[in-house]
């Protein structure tokens, strides 16, 4: 009975394809838009996640001006003092503050001169900004009391100027500066958002502050906040400290920028949020307009093949079984068109997520829903016409002409 | 015949199509019993009523007033679903304009009435073929409605109403739309199944040649029973 539905079902959509596939195509744009907005979510939801990872969970920025910048820029913000790192250190769930300096530099050694982020602060660094030691050790409290000249590589200078030497030891020149490299740091990966953070060359704040950049500014400052602490409290307080430590009036904007990593990352994919909204919107909008095609094309069919249905019933169908040979052929054109879509939207998150470089995740979960949906609206949007074809009297339908 | 249980059995059975002045009296207190494997033949001019005691018959349509019993069941008792369940498994249709579904072959056809039976795949297409090469359609099978002649649609439609082994068959004006030979090779094949296999036949037609196939002859005008006779020169 369904098989028979089914195939009776496929040979009307065969007999006319236009119609047809002017009725599928509010299904195909639909559950396209339903697949590929969904693929593309859970794409950005991931790089998002990485991102965070990436730079750091639990981690809060502190930047002068509005926003954070490129190393060496300029910002008409003044910069921070130690004594704001000092004050900052005592906001409670501050776990560990590293607090930076950094500027562009040529970096020699040997005969290979690249130019790299130099980037000056102390040992906390590498656990706020989850570093791991390659190799060699980290900073002591010498070596910040002394300004020593000692450096620690990251994972793509290491390889711009070592290759597969062992650089343990080596000296190196960061401007006019000759420094022993004495630790590498594992690498973390390719950041989308363009910082490379791989590329560095790590130092103690005093030695860049006195021997590279010839100032005690702090350009940014790194705060671990702790595992179950509200980091927007925090963030609350900090602001609120430098507020008052830079003496900005009530009611006068910052003149710095406190952010913690999930805002930054979501910055970087507010394009995404954009497309997201339209995908969705025009999603909602052809499922209807599908849906509604399907019940206005099954309407007309019912009336075209009322003679039809008359027969049946004076074959032996009950009123049930019109309804469900009517609901099958409705869902059948509306799979079809999900089929379809989910086809559609499958490459054309594909070639999105190529172009938004987010990573192209494709669950069966997704087609399974997008798949039911599909469904879903064959049902919704069948029954009216597949009621109208069940309640014909069968000498009513067979007298139709 | 005394005994057994009437296949038809009408008591002053009315329809009154539309209301007022536009009422029209189609069927005005018809009674009539039709004993098991019977061959009766209506007669009567166009608008007797002829095609309305057919709907009737095969519970396509209910009569306004008067009592119809099937095989001795109240019809006016059953609700819809409870007459297409009777339909379909006692009743087999044969309509002056074939009424064969356009997009099915003949094979799919005649399987159409067994599919709402729930026979299963194989043995439907075994019955339907079967049908089919008993009314010596055996190689028009794959055939579409339009690609068979008139007088293959209808031994299509025959088929049809027989592969369900009815124990009624209501024939409405089957050979009206044929030529004389055709319509000598469809009664043929109505006589032959009431005689061999003992359906009761109830055939509607106008045309005398015709009815005197039948044993009993019913005739009507303007909705009553204006003659019921034993039709002694039958047709062989
Ligand atoms: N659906 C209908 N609505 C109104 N009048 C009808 C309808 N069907 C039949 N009639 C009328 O009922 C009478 C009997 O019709 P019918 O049973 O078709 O006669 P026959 O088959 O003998 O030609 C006719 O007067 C016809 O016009
Ligand atoms: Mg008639």
């Amino acid at each position: 009975m369904i098989r028979q539905s089914i195939w009776m079902a496929l040979r009307e959509i065969l007999l006319n394809p236009l119609r047809s596939s002017l009725t599928m195509l509010g299904m195909v744009i639909g559950v396209a838009s339903v697949v590929a907005l969904v693929s593309l979510g859970q794409g950005t939801t991931a790089q998002v996640t990485a991102e965070i990872s990436r730079m750091g969970r639990n981690l809060v920025m502190v930047f002068p001006g509005s926003g954070p910048r490129r190393a060496g820029a300029v910002s008409d913000a003044p910069p921070f003092e130690m004594a704001d790192v000092q004050a900052l250190e005592r906001v409670p769930d501050v776990v560990s503050l590293a607090p930076v300096s950094s500027t562009s530099r040529p970096v020699i050694y040997g005969n290979r001169n690249i130019t790299t982020q130099v980037t000056g602060s102390s040992d906390a660094f590498l656990q706020v900004r989850e570093y791991a030691l390659d190799s060699g050790r980290g900073f002591e409290e010498s070596d910040l009391a002394g300004a020593r000249p000692v450096c620690l590589l990251g994972y793509q200078t290491r390889q711009d100027l070592f290759g597969d030497q062992d650089p343990l030891g080596e000296t190196i020149r960061v401007g006019r500066l000759a420094c022993e490299v004495i630790g590498t740091l594992a690498s973390k990966g390719q950041s989308q958002s363009g910082m490379d953070q791989d590329s560095l060359v790590l130092m103690p704040l005093t030695t860049v502050q006195r021997r590279v950049v010839g100032n005690t500014w702090i350009g940014s400052m790194f705060l671990k906040v702790a595992e179950d602490a509200d980091s927007a409290r925090v963030m609350d307080e900090v602001q609120a400290i430098l507020r008052e430590r830079r003496r900005i009036q009530a009611g006068a904007e910052d003149n710095f920028t406190v952010r913690d990593t999930r805002e930054i990352a979501a910055a970087f994919t507010s394009a995404s949020t954009a497309l997201t909204a339209l995908l969705g919107a025009i999603a909602a909008v052809s499922l209807l307009v599908g849906g509604i095609g399907i019940m206005n094309i099954l309407l007309v069919s019912v009336t075209e093949r009322t003679r039809e249905i008359g027969l049946r019933m004076a074959l032996g169908a009950r009123a049930r079984e019109v309804l469900l040979q009517f609901l099958i052929e409705s869902v059948v054109i509306s799979l079809l068109g999900g089929l379809i879509g989910i086809l559609l939207g499958v490459l054309g998150s594909l070639a999105a997520s190529g172009w938004m470089q987010i990573p192209w995740i494709v669950r069966p979960e997704t087609l399974m829903m997008a798949f039911g949906v599909a469904a879903a609206i064959g049902v919704v949007f069948g029954i009216l016409p597949a009621r109208k074809a069940a309640r014909l009297e069968p000498i009513e339908a067979l007298r139709h002409e | 015949m005394s005994g057994e249980t009437p296949v038809i059995r009408l008591d002053r059975l009315t329809k009154i199509y539309g209301q007022g002045d536009a009422a029209v009296v189609a069927l005005d207190g018809v009674s009539l019993e039709v004993p098991p494997g019977q061959f009766l033949a209506v007669m009567g001019h166009s608008g007797s009523g002829k095609s309305t005691l057919m709907n009737l018959l095969g519970f396509l349509d209910s009569p306004t007033d008067g009592k119809y019993w099937f095989q001795g069941v109240d019809v006016s008792t059953l609700d819809a679903d409870q007459r297409a369940l009777i339909r379909r498994q006692f009743v087999g249709f044969v309509f002056q304009g074939f009424h064969l579904l356009p997009r099915l072959s003949a094979l799919e056809n005649v399987e159409v009435p067994l599919i709402y039976q729930r026979v299963p795949a194989p043995e439907r297409r075994r019955r339907a073929l079967e049908a089919l090469e008993a009314l010596g359609l055996g190689d028009r099978v794959r055939h579409v409605p339009t690609k068979l002649s008139g007088g293959q649609q209808q031994r299509v439609a025959i088929a049809r109403a027989l592969v369900v082994r009815p124990s009624l068959l209501l024939a409405d004006e089957p050979t009206g739309n044929l030529d004389s030979a055709r319509s000598i090779e469809i009664m043929e094949i109505l006589s032959d199944l009431n005689r061999r296999q003992g359906i009761t036949v109830v055939l509607v037609t106008h045309e005398p040649d015709m009815a005197l196939w039948a044993e009993r002859i019913v005739e009507f005008r303007d909705g009553r029973i204006l003659s019921d006779r034993r039709n002694d020169r039958r047709t062989a």
